[in-house]
């Protein structure tokens, strides 16, 4: 399986790749770690004129704080926001999602940004920036937009992204004393979450102030849970049982050859109750 | 065509590949690095994975069917030759009988020398989520974990653990 012929770019500035996307149009694709893509360009399910390589991009890739928000270059692999301990510090969720994605091999190549363009409503990290309401700055021919993670995912594998715009930074607010729990069951190593969850919780002294839910392969994009957040305001932990049967309000899950929705339905309420008990109790 | 350089084995290489070709056919029919296999062509069963170096200059473990050859431009890679053949995670492998038809096994010996540069003192548990991007499917594994612990003590320069009786193999 080889992909279909294409020119390639491998531009070593932001503006460079964006000149280069605006003037392909919709007939190129960016690649980052290319693991989701190239895969698709194997099996010809998509056969773009033009790849824009952001491997000759260093300054899109690494971690760093700017006051308390944790700010990712869209090139940063998976294993690198897994095993950053500035990530592991200030937003241990986006770290444990990355632990859980694909294998080793994968995370050595995979990217945020990459898994966050894609918008895969199976991948991980989309769930982990919806939960933790990041911000995604994308770079245009006009400049920069930043765009809530919220509103970033549009559809199956559909985001706001331009044909012309590169996914250049996500930033991630600190939650100084809030516990977090990414809770994922697939059928095999490697596989793709069958559903997972993220919780993230505000606790004080025994009572859940607020929390966030987001659900994995819920629907054709990252859903949040807004009933089990109304229904874990200001309440005590032992809330989190009835709360959690509220996890499947507002959700569309498919069925295919991994679960039917009604099994999606169900996990979705099991791991959101385990996902935020170990959230609240972490 | 693009003009690419790439060190392989430590040899550098100067080509000019069509850009859709990938790592991996590159490895084997360029620059006839057979040693590395295609298995499934899926990014699934980590044959292929080879050692790439990142632009931080650390070798880390690829799936050479999911880079393509101008990913590679400028990298350093290590396939199963490049080992010599008398790595110690070789050796391992065919002392504690971690391999029967061996197909798998370049890629298994490449990820497990990748698992060992991070955790040089693995629990079994460790080993086979490392090792969980590489699909066998004739030993069972149980060899294999065996394999890597043996040659993990040898790397960190356990004697004792190395000279221990090789058991019966379990099923």
């Amino acid at each position: 399986m080889i992909p279909a012929a294409f020119d390639y770019l491998r531009p070593t500035t932001v503006e460079d790749a964006v000149a280069a996307l605006a003037e392909a149009g919709e007939e190129a694709k960016v690649l980052a770690g290319g693991h989701s893509l190239l895969p698709v360009l194997r099996l010809r399910l998509a056969a773009p004129t033009l790849l824009v390589d952001l491997g000759g991009l260093p300054q899109l890739r690494g971690v760093r704080t700017d006051g308390d928000t944790l700010v990712l270059g869209a090139m940063t692999t998976h294993a690198e926001v897994a095993g950053a301990p500035v990530v592991v510090d200030a937003a241990p969720l986006l770290a444990q999602a990355a632990a859980t994605i694909g294998d080793r091999q994968v995370r050595h190549r995979g990217t945020l940004g990459g898994s966050l363009a894609h918008a895969d409503p199976a991948g991980d990290l989309p769930t982990a920036a919806v939960a933790l309401d990041a911000e995604l700055v994308l770079a245009g021919p006009a400049g920069r937009r930043t765009v809530p993670a919220r509103e970033f995912f549009v559809d199956y594998f559909t985001t706001t992204l331009r044909p012309d715009e590169l996914l250049v930074e996500v930033r991630v607010p600190a939650l100084p004393g809030w516990g977090s729990h990414y809770l994922k069951v697939n059928r095999t190593a490697q596989a793709w979450a069958t559903v997972a969850v993220a919780a993230v919780v505000e606790r004080e002294n025994g009572t859940i102030t607020q929390a966030r839910v987001a659900l994995t392969n819920m629907g054709p994009t990252p859903v949040r849970a807004v009933a089990v957040e109304r229904a874990l305001a200001g309440v005590p932990v032992d809330a989190i049982e009835a709360a959690a049967a509220h996890a499947v309000e507002g959700t569309s899950p498919a069925s295919d050859t991994t679960a039917s929705a009604d099994y999606r339905r169900h996990l979705a309420q099991v791991l959101a109750r385990r996902a935020l008990t170990a959230a609240a109790g972490s | 065509m693009t003009r690419i350089s790439v060190t392989v084995d430590g040899t550098r290489y100067e080509d000019d590949v069509p850009s859709r070709t990938l790592l991996v056919h590159h490895l084997r029919e360029q620059l006839g690095k057979v040693g590395t296999v295609v298995g499934c062509d899926t990014s699934n069963c980590g044959a292929c994975t080879v050692l790439m170096t990142d632009p931080d200059g650390v070798p880390r473990g690829v799936k050479s069917c999911t880079v393509l050859a101008v990913q590679a431009d400028g990298r350093e890679v290590t396939t199963i030759e490049g080992l010599g053949g008398d790595h110690p995670v070789q050796r391992a492998f065919h002392e504690r009988h971690a391999l029967q038809c061996g197909y798998c096994t370049p890629g298994m010996v490449m990820a497990a020398v990748d698992l060992l540069r991070e955790q040089p003192d693995p629990s079994d548990a460790q080993v086979r989520e490392g090792l969980e991007g590489n699909l066998c499917r004739c030993t069972g594994y149980q060899n294999i974990v065996r394999a890597v612990q043996q040659a993990a003590a040898e790397l960190r320069g356990n004697e004792a653990a190395v000279t221990q009786p090789v058991g019966v193999s379990g099923p």
